[in-house]
């Protein structure tokens, strides 16, 4: 025996795959069995091109209508699994992802393994590693029961590579009846102005937490830097916490991975939650009051020092610079 | 309206986490309410105080009849506790905790609406919402950063990557609640003594109607079959700030040409 099918949930915006999305398809082809996406969105086309390109022969497409794209996916995939008789089922460990993931779960009364890193399929078998107290420590679990195999994955977890392949083959399965789960929908969008490049696809990621002192010089110091650097900015939980930024701004165990070239984390003490989130980072830079703080034990650059001083003098020597 | 928060009862954050010898997450110790249900408990006071009546019920899965966390949220102002606290539970995945939970709240009653915390802090899968609301048979509202209610519907603000999308569905409906959303108040004095005599309905799986084979390692279905340390990562330069040290990160980012 040997797994012979893999589903990822496909997952786009703007009629662009999530590069989650891309990272997962690219990993689930080296398997070597026969990988087939379901997708729950606009551009059908669009996304059949790129899901092809990463190596997907076909693609269910759902039509949620105002409909959740998770749970529209989820519902269309338990509807194919009879007949389809997918081995693993991949999902990003993300927002729709992991309503989808959820959802198929009972469904199908099939455990979930999530927050994968990495992936091993030995015969039939398939092993999810993962981290635990702050990346400190790896751990792998196998699925013992009978498939599908439901998983989820961090970004940023492999890189996307194309594989050259042709547009995936487009199988339309229309819309679906997803019960009482089908009745959360989608009345409006707001999509916030977006300055420079997203967090998790940053080339550089300016981070502030507590030791910001106030709300106010999260903007002054974090955002101001990031801008200038042509970055994203992230938040430790602490600030999230404190609602002094969005969840979606949380970098950490709870929140989000990311793997810059450059991460600057001010006013961050490097809990383990914050730092299983960074700590993968080509170069690591942290600027932090207290000496002994956690931080300096994973920074290529370590000052000690109150950030709002440091970092105003940092943001007017750059701005001298690159006049 | 009546509302359900599922809470958990945590090991203490700061305090190093250890495994037991079946690797899962050591919970002998005194267990808190874990900060991302505060949010929960918090937003679930204010919308049933909004809607004019109504109580706020918790429910929570802890090993050795573990209180102490019901008891900090039940001094925020929850009027009582379902605690679901069984050998039997050791091992339990989300799926399995997820049936529980499910049962649980199904044990309360009259429910109009279930929060949750978008994952633990401890074991942080990130599905038991979507998992619960599933198993009720009720719609999931995830990710939110606002939440209101009226004429028997639940609207949120769907926390997106690109900001938010407004989600509505009609009651009972489960909505998971992102951290920070509102602040959680300090139990006064007064609700922590009267805590002390709020009724926790302690179960079992049993009683709850859930086999030995729904729950536990054989409901899981999984092993864990390897445990190692991370590679380390080293530590670098450290500059003690003396007016200077922005010039350093400066020359650090000219070495690697970003700027």
């Amino acid at each position: 025996m040997s797994i012979s099918k893999v589903w990822v949930h496909v997952e786009a915006a703007g009629g662009k795959v999530t590069s989650s999305t891309l990272e997962l398809l690219t990993e689930a082809r080296k398997l070597g069995a026969t990988l087939e996406g379901v997708y729950a969105g606009d551009d059908a086309a669009t996304v059949a091109a790129q899901a092809g390109e990463h190596g997907a022969t076909k693609l269910y497409h759902v039509d949620p209508g105002e409909m959740l794209p998770g749970v529209a996916a989820a519902t269309a995939m338990a509807g194919l699994v009879d007949a389809e008789s997918p081995d693993l089922v991949l999902f990003s460990q993300s927002y729709d992802g992991r309503d989808a993931a959820s959802l198929l779960s009972v469904k199908l009364d099939r455990p979930t393994l999530t927050n994968g890193l990495a992936l091993a399929v030995d015969g039939d078998s398939v092993t999810v590693g993962t981290a635990i107290f702050g990346g400190m420590t790896l751990v792998d679990t196998k699925f013992t029961g009978p498939g599908p195999h439901l998983v989820a994955i961090r970004p940023k977890s492999f890189a996307a590579e194309s594989a050259g392949g042709g547009a995936a083959e487009v199988v339309e399965v229309g819309s679906v009846d997803a019960g009482r789960a089908g009745e959360a929908l989608v009345l409006d969008r707001f999509a916030e102005e977006q300055t420079g490049p997203k967090l998790e696809e940053a080339e550089i990621v300016v981070s502030g937490g507590r030791g910001l002192g106030d709300e106010a010089n999260y903007k002054t110091l974090v955002e101001e830097l990031a801008k200038l650097l042509k970055g994203a900015f992230g938040a430790s939980r602490a600030i999230v916490d404190s609602g002094w930024v969005p969840y979606a701004l949380q970098v950490g165990q709870t929140g989000k991975t990311v793997k810059p070239k450059v991460y600057i984390a001010i006013g961050i003490s490097g809990a383990t939650q914050h730092l299983v989130g960074m700590k993968n980072s080509d170069n690591i830079i942290a600027i932090n009051k207290d000496s002994e703080a956690p931080i300096f034990s994973v920074a290529d650059l370590g000052i000690v020092g109150d950030c709002k001083k440091v970092v105003p003098a940092l943001i007017e020597a750059i701005k001298a610079k690159t006049a | 309206m009546n509302v359900v928060v599922c809470v958990k009862q945590i090991p203490d954050p700061a305090v190093p986490g250890e495994l037991t010898a079946e690797h899962t997450l050591k919970r002998e110790g005194k267990l808190i309410l874990d900060e991302s249900d505060s949010y929960g408990v918090e937003m679930a006071l204010q919308l049933v105080e909004a809607a004019g009546g109504g109580e706020v019920v918790l429910v929570s899965m802890a090993p050795n009849d573990e209180v102490s966390g019901l008891r900090t949220a039940l001094a925020m102002g929850a009027a009582r506790a379902v605690l679901v606290s069984d050998p039997a539970l050791a091992g339990s995945d989300s799926l399995s905790t997820s049936k529980v939970i499910a049962k649980s709240i199904e044990r309360v009653g009259d429910v109009d609406l279930v929060l949750t915390a978008t994952e633990s802090s401890d074991g942080y899968a990130g599905t038991v919402p979507g998992q619960v609301a599933a198993l009720l048979g009720w719609p999931a509202l995830t990710f939110a950063k606002h939440v209101e209610t009226g004429d028997g519907k639940v609207k949120i603000q769907r926390q997106t990557e690109a900001g938010y999308d407004t989600v509505e569905a009609s009651l009972p409906a489960v909505v998971s609640v992102t951290a920070g959303v509102v602040e959680p108040r300090y139990p006064s004095f007064k609700g922590i003594m009267a805590a002390k005599n709020k009724p926790v309905d302690a179960v079992t799986a049993a009683d709850l109607g859930l086999g030995a084979d729904q729950v536990g390692w054989a409901g899981a279905r999984q092993e864990i079959t390897n445990v190692e340390a991370a590679p380390a990562r080293q530590a670098g330069e450290k500059v003690e700030d003396d007016g200077t040290a922005h010039e350093r990160v400066v020359e650090f980012l000219e070495n690697l040409k970003v700027i």
